[in-house]
């Protein structure tokens, strides 16, 4: 171990940016910068290369996860088989209606990815959430309240379209927000655990919903009843595919995953809600306010919640209407966890669950198989993914009997720590 | 890099034609993550009723050989006997069943459940429908641990909670759940790391009686004192291969002979000799730290303490009696109730805790685990907590740099000799000693104008220990402070100038560490003198 330990007085500005620069041993801190010359020449293979690695140190093990994501979905559906057999129907002609109805044409596509677009921002909003081990089942009701808030904004204010829609968006996210708050500040500074109260905020958001847009609601439209009046339509999320329902909330959707793996792996506020959640002794001990991260995840999460619930009005109905989620919010949760809380991950879990929403009604007309099934395949995804450590533990175990038998083959294992 | 196997020193085996079979005999065990190869075709063989010391450097690859034995790990390559068996065991059940008892370096304990609850865990007693059918007896298990608790000297509570128990008390935990089941073989891994000379004291003479009965112990161990204690036999371990083995006479005939055996040992581990402790503090800078009336309001408190610059305190005293507290206290993790902190002559007393890392506190936890890794993390993103606060790293909010991040963790790895196979591998990975050789260089990179050290050299193998004591006085040389929490005397006689004495919350005594008597020390630790003035 080399002396590095030079005492000198703090240096609290950064050389190069005047920003606040943390107290380091200047040996260090010159390893740290390096001469840029240096860097380029000798550890910058290349801007492809660069890409690749770091999609691969955000993914980590990919293969891996791309098994378990597969094994978890093929196991969530042979799991459903004999229901669909007790149903009446089989399963070739159930297989070809959902897969059909939801891949079988460019249309069919359209409308998947019109069901894909909630699911993967609620699922975002899930997922944000568990990175800092805070379980937000309240996605659902922020939803709607986010909806809400960006229904009534679309309906009664009068601004120019574009901003009109910026407008509509940002008061969803805030709606979104404001009803996260309150878990969020109960857990802060009182403990209270926030499942049990975002369950609870859950049936308020529900309540104040439908009491705005109730007959005698503030909010209800003169020509339509349970829902507000139309937001006018240059300021909805425009069409991107003619002669279908997909919009640009798809965009909004994606743009959201990316700023969202961005805040996650790369700011020093998703580090502290990374750290916080993997440990959260060592989060306080570095100085990190454990109060602070969880109103930060919660609120971040809630707006997400939002997100989606105003997307879904601008780009879908271009009203709010009272009964607009048939559980998105509740789906996000199945979403999240099959994608391993990756944003990445949660696209093609998203993607998954669209496929079951989209391919829902031909399921029923062609094959007379109940749309609750879908209710049925995401709620055995959700048991697979619990029944995660189990199944790779009961693998390792069954590859050890069989390997028992034979000679070892020389091949590393990594170990399931923990 | 592999130094040829020595043969060992005396003549075994060839004087006394053994004709029992060995205890545990492991043949060409290899073990490989990836391209680190942990066990590189280890033979080992335990005799039956001996007590057999593994060493080795941190990484060596001591843990990995006793998972594989206890059936945590599957061996790519090479086979395990038991008493001249074949053993195959799939699981770690297995290696209970076959009365196989481990003691993990890590902490196995449920924070939640209570000790009886601990110790029960996964031991059914009864069929497999009535384990379902009849309630769990917790009763019996209770007294049973009271029971066991008491042979051994441990006086431990088995309704507590185990979250609730202190370092070495959840270590002692651990050692009652692996003699739980009445193993006839039991593997401890660095047991003596967390305990204070005392409690290692019970659990020497626990090992020797357990020899006596018949018990065949596997010890891993840094410390070589207890190793040639309690050892009959030792193998050394290096770069996952064995570097030789020796067998260790009960008695030494003559001290230097007791050396020599020691010093070939150390050799074998290190590749080098012991390293030299550079020499006591020569220049005293003005006051660094000064605790004035401290109290939290409970237990602790208040106290009165200074330390200067270019000094090493070190705070001794039994586990429990308020040293946890007042490194809280100093961190900001616990609000004081009274009396006040100063960081060079600047009040931090209402100081957040991240504030007062930047005015110059770095602090290596006691209790790695809960406060100072992150397990699902990377290590490079271990290496950076406390870090990201302002540039170099996150210049700005919306950025934080990962190559800056790579290039620190690197050097972290590199200056402390840590050995991962990369930045990017889960701190997990890592051993045990290079995850807190981790931690050290982590705090040591905030040039810190205090540094508080708790227990630094916790399962730090003899070389990276050195370096640690260098380091730390290293920091005093250049003006700095050090605070200094060990249970390990032997640390504190080594690298502290002035010692003080902790004892339910208040300080009891103070010497120098020149003129430091360890019988005065102990009779401070233990209170005999205020009781006899009483
Ligand atoms: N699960 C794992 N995945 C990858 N590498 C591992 C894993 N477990 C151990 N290693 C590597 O194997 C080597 C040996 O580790 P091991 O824990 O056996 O060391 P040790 O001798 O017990 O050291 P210490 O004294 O620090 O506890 C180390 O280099 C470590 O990084
Ligand atoms: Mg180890």
């Amino acid at each position: 171990m080399t002396m590095n330990s030079i005492v000198t007085p703090p240096q609290n500005r950064d050389v190069f940016t005047g920003r606040r620069q943390v107290r380091m041993d200047p040996a260090m801190l010159a390893e740290t910068l390096g001469r840029e010359a240096d860097v380029a020449a000798a550890e910058n293979p290349g801007f492809l290369p660069r890409l690749v690695g770091h999609f691969h140190a955000l993914s980590g093990n990919l293969g891996g996860q791309v098994l378990t994501f597969t094994l978890t979905i093929a196991a969530a559906l042979i799991a459903s088989m004999p229901l669909i057999w007790i149903g009446g129907s089989d399963l070739w002609r159930a297989a070809s209606a959902l897969f059909g109805g939801a891949l079988g044409s460019g249309p069919a596509i359209a409308e998947t990815l019109v069901q894909m677009v909630p699911l993967l921002i609620a699922g975002l909003a899930v997922a944000v959430a568990f990175h800092a081990s805070l379980f937000n089942i309240g996605v659902e009701g922020q939803l709607v309240f986010g909806g809400l808030v960006a229904g009534v904004a679309g309906a009664s204010l009068d601004l120019p379209p574009a901003l009109l829609m910026l407008v509509c968006i940002f008061a969803g996210m805030a709606g979104g927000a404001v009803f996260a708050l309150i878990p969020a500040l109960l857990k802060a500074y009182r403990g209270a655990h926030e499942v049990v109260t975002t369950i609870m905020m859950n049936f308020v958001a529900v309540a104040i919903s439908e009491y705005a847009v109730s007959p005698t609601g503030p909010f209800v439209a003169a020509d339509q009843p349970s829902a507000t009046e139309r937001v006018p339509d240059l300021a909805r999320l425009p069409v991107i595919w003619e002669g279908t329902r997909l919009h640009a909330g798809l965009l909004v959707a994606l743009a959201a995953v990316i700023v969202i793996m961005w805040v996650l792996y790369r700011t020093p506020a998703g580090f502290r809600l990374r750290l916080t959640g993997a440990n959260q002794g060592a989060a306080r001990a570095s100085g990190v306010s454990i109060a602070r991260v969880t109103i930060l995840a919660m609120l971040a999460s809630g707006a997400l919640a939002g997100l989606a619930g105003a997307v879904q009005v601008l780009g879908v109905y271009g009203r709010f209407y009272a009964a607009f989620s048939p559980g998105y919010g509740f789906d996000a949760i199945a979403v999240a966890l099959l994608g391993a809380l990756s944003p990445v991950g949660v696209i093609a879990s998203a993607f998954f669950f669209a496929v079951l929403h989209a391919g829902s009604v031909p399921l029923q007309a062609v094959a007379g198989i109940s749309r609750e099934m879908v209710g049925v395949v995401s709620g055995l995804v959700v048991a697979f993914v619990a029944a995660q450590p189990a199944a790779l533990r009961l693998l390792s175990a069954m590859r050890r009997r069989f390997a028992g038998a034979m000679p070892p083959d020389g091949l590393a294992e990594t170990e399931v720590s923990k | 890099m592999n130094p040829g196997r020595e043969q060992t020193m005396t003549a075994d085996g060839a004087s006394r034609p053994d004709t029992t079979p060995p205890a545990i005999r492991l043949v060409g065990v290899s073990k490989h993550f990836g391209p680190v190869k942990a066990n590189r075709s280890i033979d080992l063989s335990v005799r039956q009723g001996s007590i057999h010391g593994l060493l080795g450097e941190n990484g060596a690859g001591k843990s990995t050989l006793m998972k594989v034995l206890f059936g945590m790990m599957r061996p790519d390559a090479g086979r395990i006997e038991i008493g001249g068996r074949p053993a195959a065991f799939r699981s770690s059940a297995d290696a209970l069943a076959a009365g196989i008892g481990m003691v993990q370096q890590h902490f196995s304990l449920i924070g939640k459940l209570t000790v009886a609850e601990n110790l029960i865990l996964g031991r059914a007693t009864s069929g497999f429908v009535a384990r379902w059918l009849r309630p769990l007896d917790l009763e019996s298990a209770r007294a049973r641990a009271i029971e066991l608790s008491e042979r051994l000297g441990f006086g431990i509570d088995p309704s507590a909670r185990c979250e609730t128990l202190s370092v070495g008390a959840r270590q002692k935990v651990e050692i009652l759940k692996a003699l739980w089941g009445g193993a006839t073989t039991l593997v401890l891994d660095e047991p003596t790391a967390a305990l204070s000379p005392p409690d290692a004291e019970e659990l020497y003479a626990l090992l020797q009686n357990l020899r006596r009965e018949g018990t065949t112990i596997v010890l891993i161990s840094h410390k070589m004192p207890e190793i040639m204690r309690l050892c009959d036999r030792v193998t050394v371990l290096r770069d996952g291969a064995v570097a030789g083995e020796a067998e260790i006479p009960r008695a030494f005939s003559d001290p230097a002979e007791r050396q020599a055996l020691e010093a070939r040992l150390v050799r074998l581990m290190i590749g080098r000799h012991r390293p030299e402790v550079p020499s006591r503090s020569s220049h005293i800078w003005p006051t660094v730290l000064s605790v004035r009336q401290l109290s939290d309001g409970q237990r602790f408190g208040p106290i009165d303490l200074d330390v200067k610059g270019g000094e090493i305190l070190a705070v001794v005293g039994v586990e429990g009696n308020g040293q946890s507290q007042f490194v809280e206290l100093l961190i900001g993790l616990r609000k004081a109730a009274g009396g006040g902190i100063a960081l060079d002559g600047r009040d931090i007393t209402d100081m957040t805790t991240l504030k007062r890392f930047q005015s110059g506190i770095a602090h290596i936890p006691e209790d790695r685990h809960r406060l100072a890794v992150a397990d699902g993390m990377s290590l490079v993103d271990n290496a950076s907590i406390g870090f990201i606060d302002g540039a170099p790293f996150a210049p700005t909010s919306f950025w934080l740099s990962r190559h800056r991040r790579a290039r620190f963790a690197a050097g972290i790895v590199r200056r402390h000799k840590v050995r991962a196979s990369s930045v990017e591998a889960p701190v997990t990975s890592l051993s045990g000693g290079n995850q807190q050789k981790l931690v050290v260089g982590r705090e040591l990179s905030r040039a810190p104008r205090l540094m508080i050290a708790a227990q630094p050299t916790r399962g730090l193998d003899i070389g990276s220990t050195g370096a640690v004591h260098e380091a730390l006085i290293g920091l005093r040389d250049h003006g700095a402070a050090v605070l200094l929490l060990s249970l390990d005397l032997t640390e504190v006689f080594t690298i502290a100038d002035r010692i003080v004495v902790f004892r339910q919350g208040r300080i009891v005594g103070e010497t120098t560490a020149a003129d430091a008597d360890i019988d005065r020390i102990g009779r401070w630790m233990s209170g005999v003198d205020e009781e006899a003035r009483q």
